[in-house]
């Protein structure tokens, strides 16, 4: 045990490789022999993130409108060059030590123990946590089971090894792929805890069944099986051994390589370990900090991806900021230009921290918010500033980062659009209409809107108009989402006036704010998976549904025959409390789901205070009883409408869906795709399910909430005010959205190269010709830039509307939402 | 109502044709009014009238090809184009046989004549099998994709050839070369006979001579298997024929939908590789028809 740091730096990402380096900067000025500061690295080298990159990959510098300030340098550019810069940075003299986990963080200011993985303690006087939130992989738990060449917790090149025994554990989908890649070329075991392979995916189910039912192929698997111990090999180059309790007792298997694939732990324990709080069971939560990244514990600060900062040189920027604060000097963060630039176009000159105090302390629900949430939430948005239209006409537009001027008395969206945006008014007043039609409601400064299509992804219902000399805050989806997750007060106040506006839309009840939330805290909140019934035909009902989000289809009968779907806004169940209370129908969640339950009292509460309002709730409802009936009567269109929810298009916007008795297989919709989208085509014509002549190719269906877009570090992933989904050139090719795409619709592509003109393919048979290239190499500038992601964007900004519609010679491809479903099978 | 070639935008072309028939009869017929100083003819004035039409026509429907291929283009949808593509070159028939008021001879101006039927028949094909197969392979593949009927298969094979190595010598034999010489697929014209031309090869027995004869619908292999199980001396070996015929059962069900499958397919693209080289000799034989007869003039 040595002498007491100054600060303890743990994990040398970029965050931490910047903290340390500005240490050693101030080091170096006070003319220090020994460094008051140490970096830990639990890895065997530094940023064990991007070293996980793949190789060659392009590391953007994402945002673009935020400057680096950093010792340690930092520019867009290949994975290595990147690496390198660092490991220069790090020879020139950075007091950093590897293989050094720390497992554990205790006491607090000036007196932190952190003990390592190894049994090691050091003391200091703070601590920055900048671990990131990749975590670390699952051990095996057993003596010897620390990643050496034997036992290996990552496999980056399958052909790196021939010709030997292999084990791989685990039985997610990297574990079969691994094995399944290994067993090309070596005798392969795959250790399964569990009776069978649950937890894969289709695709790698049928994969490793068929692997193992395989008798070609050397491929082994042992169900029920737990590592018991491991018998590391003697020298290197011999065999070692893993040993296994199987349900016929032990068993031992030699092996050359062992590759655990047990899933990663995420830092969230380890943190909570260390007294700091996370205030919401979110899974992406994140602690809470202060203006200085100190959390709840004083001394202990939190930079980087941990903190919730998802990019490179963000991290860095707090790297620096936070030794900087621990020194105690009170610097403007590196963002505080942006700021600035942010209110410059404000009716009052007024210091920039100083207009963001004023303001959170303006809206109630921002007020007890941490500063640093705060500001970050400023940041991501923008301040609009409506001017009399006159002086709107003459108002320069200085950009996004600016503040944006809009004309008074014009919406600021208008019925239909899709944005799902957040407002928050601090000065003036909005008038806001909660349906097209429907009677208009005012918005006092420190009040929100737009909390309806934030929370369903549908578009806006009525608009939402400005007064003059009103100032709102206009906070992305994204950034709302991210703190409703981590701030319960948020969260709750959202959800209320959610509600209340909910209630008001449906039944446009005649009573006061206080009456409205009294009973909008008296209604529950239910969540349904896909799959979910909200209530079963035949029971007896108590309660109606208001949809919040997702999509609900009612059937009907023993073979479950679709007879309707409704969205977010609309009532399920209605029934049950306006005429006789057995369902005539089975509910059930199409996608993931969130409804409103309101029991009798609290519905007629509503419609009581508003009796002419019912007999518009009771047309509605009559007219719904002869849908559903027409439905009722059509089985093949309901199991038609069924395949569809079934293929998750309940929270489509618009998807593709082909006619199978129309399409000759010309694939001219794929070429017409490509064509217009830099020849590489988007959708896959046959791939995909079909089911009564309706085929679902796969292709984006610009879902109502995509879930492409909840982990794009850059944001690069926009929905336009049509509904398009698309990517912009900010994206960094880091393939999250590929992974969280449900339906395949986002691949990773260099871009094809440029194509000759038509006539020259025709009559010369010059290029490829129309269509994507089967095979092409991408040139050295593209691979240098690296793989980006693409998807469909449903030809937006192409006057006529999508490529794949316009080219299909037979009118068999066609695009369509939820609701065009119903025409498509009652067609037939 | 779901749109196809015909019915589009409420038979838009098809009235729109019929308006042309009209008016090329009416040409036509003004002929023979008035005087007449020759026989109805591609030289009178009605006879250029209708020749600029047709060729014009012509250049028109030959355009599809490119239209087919500008994915930017917002000249309307490919299916209108299609569809009136359909219905005027129909027209086309009347009015270029109008135009030469049926005067025939060797020449080449009935070479481009025939051409053009040859054209204009083979896409009357292409327009019923746009319309009728499509339909037909969706009742073939029953919602099952033509790769999972192929991994299905593959499967079928794996199994096929794991209990085959618990058969005798000569079965196994067999049951292998049945496996290793089935045929589906091969040339474009073998894929649109679908005619099978799987062989296998029984093997010889004491007097006989290996022999390898077609197995055609996997025939003489489930025969033979469902020769042998009534004299299956043991159990297990009841037990191996009796899955093996299964498996030939469901092999032979699979191979004869995917030959199907693939015939349709190549039927609903065959015609095209007529329809437009013919296309552009028609085009040739065109040009040499106009040039030639100012030539002659
Ligand atoms: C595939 C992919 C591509 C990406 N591409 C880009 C890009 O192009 N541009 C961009 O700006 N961002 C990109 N990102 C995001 C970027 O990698 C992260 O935002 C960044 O690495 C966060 O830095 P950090 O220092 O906070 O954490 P990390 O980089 O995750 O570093 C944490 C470090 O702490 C160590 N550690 C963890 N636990 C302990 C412990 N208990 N004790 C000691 N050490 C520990 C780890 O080994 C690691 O070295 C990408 C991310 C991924 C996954
Ligand atoms: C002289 C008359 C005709 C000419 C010159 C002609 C020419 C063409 C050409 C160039 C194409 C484009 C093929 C491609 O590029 O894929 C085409 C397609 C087609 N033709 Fe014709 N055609 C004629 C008459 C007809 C007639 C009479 C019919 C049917 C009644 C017909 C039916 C079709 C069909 C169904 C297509 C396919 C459309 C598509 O896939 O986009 N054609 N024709
Ligand atoms: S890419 Fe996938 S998740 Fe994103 S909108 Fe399209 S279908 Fe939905
Ligand atoms: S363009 Fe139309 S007919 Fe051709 S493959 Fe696509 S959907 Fe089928």
């Amino acid at each position: 045990m040595g002498e007491r740091l100054h600060i303890a730096i743990v994990g040398a990402g970029p965050a931490g490789l910047s903290a340390a380096g500005r240490a050693a900067h101030h080091d170096r000025e006070q003319g220090r022999s020994t460094p008051s500061y140490v970096l830990l690295e639990g890895f065997s080298t530094f940023a064990k993130t991007i070293q996980k990159y793949q190789k060659g990959k392009h590391v953007m510098d994402e945002p673009g409108f935020l400057d680096l300030r950093s010792p340690v340098p930092f520019v867009a550019g290949k994975r290595e060059e990147i690496l390198g810069a660092w490991d220069e940075s790090i020879r020139a003299g950075l007091n950093i030590r590897y293989n050094a986990e720390v497992v554990a963080i205790a006491g607090t200011r000036g007196d932190f123990t952190l003990t390592l993985q190894d049994g090691d303690t050091l003391q200091a006087e703070n601590v920055v946590l900048s671990i990131g939130t990749q975590g670390n992989p699952r051990a095996l738990g057993v003596k010897g089971d620390a990643e050496s060449d034997f036992v290996r917790y990552t496999l980056d090149d399958p052909a790196e090894f021939q010709q030997e025994t292999i084990v791989v554990v685990g039985a997610g989908d990297a574990a079969i792929e691994n094995a399944i890649a290994l067993s090309d070329y070596n005798t392969v075991y795959i250790i399964n805890r569990r009776g069978e392979f649950s937890r894969a995916k289709d695709g790698n189910l049928n994969a490793v069944l068929a692997a193992i039912n395989d008798k070609e192929r050397p491929f082994h698997c042992r169900y029920e099986a737990n590592v018991a111990g491991l018998e590391l090999p003697a020298a290197a180059g011999e065999m070692g051994a893993i040993v296994l309790n199987t349900p016929s007792g032990e068993e031992r298997i030699a092996c050359h390589r062992i590759i655990a694939r047990l899933g990663t732990v995420p830092p969230r324990k380890f943190v909570e370990s260390c007294g700091i709080e996370i205030n919401s069971p979110a899974a992406d939560a994140v602690p809470d900090v202060d203006r200085h990244y100190q959390s709840n514990v004083p001394g202990l600060y939190i930079i980087g991806a941990l903190g919730g900062y998802p990019l490179i040189k963000q991290a860095m920027n707090q790297g620096y900021d936070v030794v900087e604060f621990i020194h105690g000097k009170d610097i403007k963060p590196a963002d505080y230009p942006l700021l600035q630039e942010q209110f410059s176009g404000l009716p009052y000159v007024m210091d920039a921290e100083a207009v963001l105090d004023l303001y959170q302390s303006r809206i109630p629900m921002f007020r007890r918010m941490n500063p640093l949430a705060f500001r970050e939430l400023i940041i991501e948005s923008r301040i609009l500033v409506s001017l009399p239209p006159a002086e709107y006409a003459q108002a320069p537009q200085k950009g996004e980062r600016s503040t944006v001027f809009i004309p008074a008395g014009e919406p600021v969206y208008r019925h239909g659009e899709f944005s799902t945006s957040f407002y928050t008014l601090v000065e003036g007043t909005v008038e806001l209409q909660l349906e097209p039609g429907g009677p208009w409601h005012s918005i006092k400064p420190g009040q929100f809107f737009g909390e309806m299509s934030l929370i369903s992804g549908r578009p806006r219902q009525g608009d939402a108009v400005v007064s003059e000399d009103a100032i709102l805050i206009e906070t992305p989806r994204r950034i709302m989402v991210k703190l409703m997750n981590s701030n319960e007060e948020v969260r709750r106040g959202i959800d209320l006036i959610f509600i209340v506006r909910a209630l008001q839309a449906a039944f446009r009840p005649q009573l006061g704010l206080q009456e409205l939330s009294a009973i909008a805290s008296r209604v529950d909140t239910c969540r349904f998976n896909a799959g979910e019934a909200l209530f079963t035909e035949g029971e007896e009902g108590d309660c109606l549904h208001l949809i919040r989000s997702g999509t609900v289809v009612l059937s009907r009968g023993s073979d479950r025959l679709v007879v309707a779907q409704h969205h977010s806004g609309d009532l399920v169940g209605q029934m049950a409390l306006m005429g006789s209370p057995r369902r005539r129908d089975t509910a059930t969640a199409a996608v993931r789901t969130e409804t409103l339950k309101l029991y009798r009292d609290e519905f007629l509460a509503l419609v009581g205070s508003q009796p002419e309002h019912v007999a518009t709730l009771q047309n509605r409802l009559s007219r719904l009883l002869q849908q559903t009936n027409a439905m009722a009567s059509q089985p093949e269109a309901g199991r038609a409408i069924a395949f569809l929810m079934d293929q998750g298009l309940g929270e489509a916007t618009n998807a593709l869906v082909i006619d199978e008795t129309l399409c000759v297989g010309c694939d001219n919709c794929e070429r017409a795709c490509a064509e217009t989208h830099g020849g590489i085509s988007r959708l896959n014509r046959a791939a995909g399910p079909s089911f009564a002549h309706l085929h679902v190719p796969i292709s984006c269906r610009h879902c109502e909430l995509p879930h492409c877009m909840k982990d794009c570090p850059p944001d690069a992933i926009r929905r336009s005010a049509d509904g398009e989904v698309f990517i912009t050139d900010s994206c960094i090719g880091c393939g999250n959205c590929e992974t969280n795409c449900p339906y395949n619709a986002i691949k990773l592509s260099y871009p094809a190269p440029p194509k000759p003109g038509l006539l020259s393919w025709i009559l010369f048979g010059r290029g490829s010709g129309p269509g994507q290239p089967e095979t092409f190499e991408p040139s050295a500038k593209d691979k240098e830039r690296g793989k980006k992601a693409v998807k469909c964007d449903a030809c937006m900004g192409q006057a006529g509307g999508p490529a794949c519609v316009r080219a299909c010679p037979t009118g068999a491809a066609r695009r369509l939402s939820p609701d065009e479903f119903v025409q498509l099978v009652e067609a037939r | 109502m779901r749109e196809s070639l015909l019915n589009w935008r409420d038979y838009r072309y098809l009235k729109a044709s019929l308006l042309v028939l009209l008016a090329s009869v009416a040409v036509y017929a003004s002929q023979h009014f008035g005087q007449l100083t020759q026989p109805p003819n591609g030289g009178t004035w009605q006879g250029y009238v209708l020749g600029t039409a047709g060729a014009l026509l012509i250049v028109w429907l030959s355009l599809l090809g490119l239209r087919k291929r500008r994915y930017r283009s917002n000249l309307g949808t490919v299916q209108g184009w299609a569809s009136a593509h359909v219905y005027l070159g129909t027209m086309l028939l009347v009015i270029a046989t109008l135009h030469c008021a049926l005067q025939f001879g060797f020449n080449v101006h009935t070479l481009a004549y025939v051409l053009m039927c040859l054209v204009i028949f083979s896409g009357f094909y292409g327009l019923y099998a746009y319309l009728h197969l499509p339909g037909r392979v969706v009742a073939l593949e029953a919602g099952v994709a033509q790769e999972d009927r192929m991994e299905e298969l593959a499967r079928v094979d794996v199994r096929i050839r794991e209990a085959s190595s618990r058969c005798d010598a000569n079965l196994q034999s067999l049951v292998i070369s049945a496996l290793d010489l089935t045929r589906v697929g091969g040339s474009a014209w073998q894929q649109l006979m679908a005619r099978d031309r799987s062989r296998v090869t029984v093997p010889g027995g004491r007097e006989q001579q290996a022999r390898t004869v077609s197995n055609s619908g996997q025939a003489v292999v489930i025969e033979h298997l469902s020769s042998r199980i009534p004299d299956a001396r043991k159990q297990s070996e009841a037990e191996v024929l009796n899955e093996l015929l299964a498996l030939f059962g469901r092999r032979q069900v699979l191979l004869q939908q995917l030959r199907r499958e693939v015939q349709l397919r190549g039927l609903l693209k065959i015609w095209l590789y007529f329809h437009i080289p013919l296309t552009m000799a028609l085009l040739v034989a065109l040009l040499v028809h106009i040039l030639s007869v100012f030539i002659y003039w």
